[in-house]
């Protein structure tokens, strides 16, 4: 089942013309004639749930915009850098009217009249695609005053970041954009409330827009009928690491966890199983081979102790110790940390120091409760989740590989005792 | 981690003995003319003119190759913001150099998916390379977004992968002909991987 990555591949889909061709651009003449509020109807029959990470009902998102004419802006999250992900760049890039499509109907929805796309300022040549295909669809009348002649007028810009991770999380986008350091902001005020500028403001991900235009095609209650229940639809997924074919696939909601890995990415290589895999970016606790027949969908990935987050698969074979995962993954946190609340850029950073500690063999098996208890005490406990980022699967990694990193110690601890026999 | 990132934001100790600079004056601050006309139309994109920091800083760095003291000042000049406020921004983002770097970025992801398959091997051997030829920027980055084309680097906003140590001398001679880089290994040139994509 494709829709998003129908004939993604096609020459030039990236031009209005090829995409005008195979009915491009149709949802919105058909959403215009609709009211703002049959579309929102659309959005939440649908059951569409957010592709960014939190996986929230982007129909219910868009209706707790206030009404009235207050200016409210629309922002696209093409900050895409959770560890992992990579399915916005590849939608970006081969269809950005796709996008464009899908956004220009949600602020219909939401009647939002200035729009911005963030992406991140590594992708170069997606914001170059994405700026040529704004420009025609501005020529075409797709964007701006009054859109093919209805009341609904729409500005858009593409915004670039200049890397940083954080500038994902939705409100250190939001101070990004406005021109500062992107830190988070308190919650509440919502940004729906109190967003961008201090208005109201719409955010969603790069999938979840370019999806719009599928449902609206479709109907909402069709494309409910994808998927399970409550995941419904298909998702891009990202694979990568220890497997034979990394890449984006499109696949349907509740799909079993081991088809994607196994089936479509090929699985890891020849001889090798699977140690863990992170379900949906390096945020997500990791799970074991023993949990491949997990549906691949939010809800059955949540109970099984994980999360489906940006819909990005990691596969960790067992020639990698589990300690070079966790260093790896705690480092870039430690890195990315913005630094604004204590738990995180503490925490962040001893949990590398103690990692370290157990590769220099100076740790001790009581230095893996004190780090568990670091993650504990991250959780929950900052302006955003950056730290409970990295507390969540190094905590899951304690807990699941306890023995191996009990191993390490000892074994580190050995060979630091003799120094000098390994000198000589 | 670069030289230069290691002395980022709270690691630069203020000068207490200084007064905070104030917003450049135009007539003592010349800025070229496209610098300029380039930072006056991000300002125009924006309900708020101060959301063009970030492009603003990027074009002058462009110019500049580097976030310079002088790059900041132009870009607070026409801004009418103190540089400060613009330095607390070019430090917080990866992207933005607040050291003077070599001519040509050349990001390695050391991430987790690519570094499963060889990007720290990559890196040390695109460090070993370059050596200390100025033409180079060689930096270990943080999750490029392209896990798929692993180990990967981004050269200039291009990305090739999945990158060997052998294509290291290719990539680098390529960089300094001005040439297309790795033409063959580029992701834009990549269907996508999933079968039904195509169908």
């Amino acid at each position: 089942m494709t829709l998003l990555f129908d004939r993604i591949d096609e020459p030039g889909l990236n031009t209005l013309a090829v995409y005008e061709s195979r009915g491009g651009y149709q949802s919105l003449r058909k959403a215009l004639q609709m009211t703002p509020e049959d579309v929102l109807n659309e959005l939440e029959a649908s059951g569409l749930r957010g592709r960014g990470g939190a996986g929230f009902a982007m129909g219910k998102k868009v209706s707790f915009l206030p009404h009235g004419s207050i200016e409210k802006y629309l922002v696209c999250n093409a900050d895409e850098s959770e560890p992992g992900t990579f399915k916005d760049r590849e939608l970006m890039q081969k269809a950005p009217h796709m996008l464009i499509e899908g956004l220009i109907i949600a602020s219909y929805a939401a009647g939002t009249t200035r729009s911005f796309i963030y992406i991140r300022g590594e992708y170069v040549q997606q914001a170059d695609i994405l700026d040529a295909a704004l420009a025609e669809a501005h020529e075409a009348g797709f964007l701006g005053e009054r859109i093919l002649g209805s009341e609904h007028t729409l500005s858009l810009v593409v915004h670039r970041g200049a890397g940083a991770y954080i500038c994902g999380e939705e409100t250190g986008l939001l101070d990004s954009l406005e021109g500062k350091r992107g830190n988070p902001r308190l919650k509440p005020p919502f940004p729906a409330n109190q967003g961008l500028y201090q208005g109201p403001t719409l955010i969603n991900n790069v999938e979840t827009l370019s999806t719009v235009p599928a449902i609206i095609r479709m109907s909402g209650a069709e494309y409910a009928k994808l998927g399970t229940e409550t995941s419904t639809g298909t998702k891009i997924v990202s694979v990568s690491g220890h497997v034979q074919r990394p890449g984006n696939y499109e696949i349907e909601l509740g799909v079993p966890s081991r088809e994607i890995i196994y089936d479509l990415a090929g699985g890891p290589p020849d001889g090798r199983t699977i140690k863990c895999w992170f379900p949906g970016g390096s945020s997500a606790p990791v799970l074991t081979g023993e949990d491949l027949d997990v549906p691949y969908d939010f809800d059955s990935l949540a109970k099984a102790g994980s999360m489906l987050g940006s819909g990005a698969i990691i596969v960790v074979d067992d020639s990698t110790p589990i300690l070079d995962v966790a260093m790896k993954v705690a480092k870039f946190y430690r890195h990315e940390s913005c630094g604004k609340c204590t738990p995180c850029r503490e925490g962040t950073s001893w949990t590398v120091t103690m990692l370290e500690r157990i590769d220099r063999g100076q740790a001790t098996p009581m230095d893996l409760e004190i780090m568990a208890s670091v993650q504990d005490h991250i959780i929950g406990h900052c302006l955003c989740v950056l730290g409970d980022a990295m507390a969540m699967p190094i905590g899951s990694m304690i807990v699941k590989f306890r023995d191996e990193f009990e191993a390490h110690i000892e074994s580190r601890r050995l060979q630091a005792l003799q120094p000098i026999e390994a000198v000589a | 981690m670069s030289a230069a990132a290691s002395r980022r934001g709270w690691d630069v100790p203020a000068e207490l003995d200084k007064d905070p600079a104030t917003i450049p004056d135009p007539a003592t601050t010349p800025v070229p003319q496209d610098l300029r006309r380039d930072i006056e139309s991000h300002m125009a994109s924006y309900p708020d003119t101060r959301s063009a920091a970030l492009p603003a800083l990027e074009a002058a760095q462009r110019v500049h190759g580097w976030c310079s003291p002088e790059a900041i000042d132009q870009v607070a000049c026409v801004m009418r913001v103190t540089p400060a406020s613009l330095d607390a921004v070019a430090t917080f983002y990866d992207m933005l150099e607040t050291e003077p770097v070599g001519e040509h970025s050349v990001y390695v992801c050391t991430n987790i998916s690519c570094s499963l398959r060889g990007a720290d091997e990559l890196y040390a051997a695109i460090r070993e390379a370059a050596g200390e030829d100025r033409a180079f920027n060689v930096r270990a980055f943080e999750c490029l977004g392209a896990c798929d084309i692993a180990p990967m680097a981004s050269v200039d906003g291009v990305y090739v992968g999945p990158l060997t140590t052998e294509d290291v001398p290719q990539l680098l001679d390529d960089i300094r002909a001005g040439a297309d880089v790795l033409a063959d290994k580029q992701l834009v040139r990549r269907a996508c991987a999933d079968p039904q994509a195509s169908t």
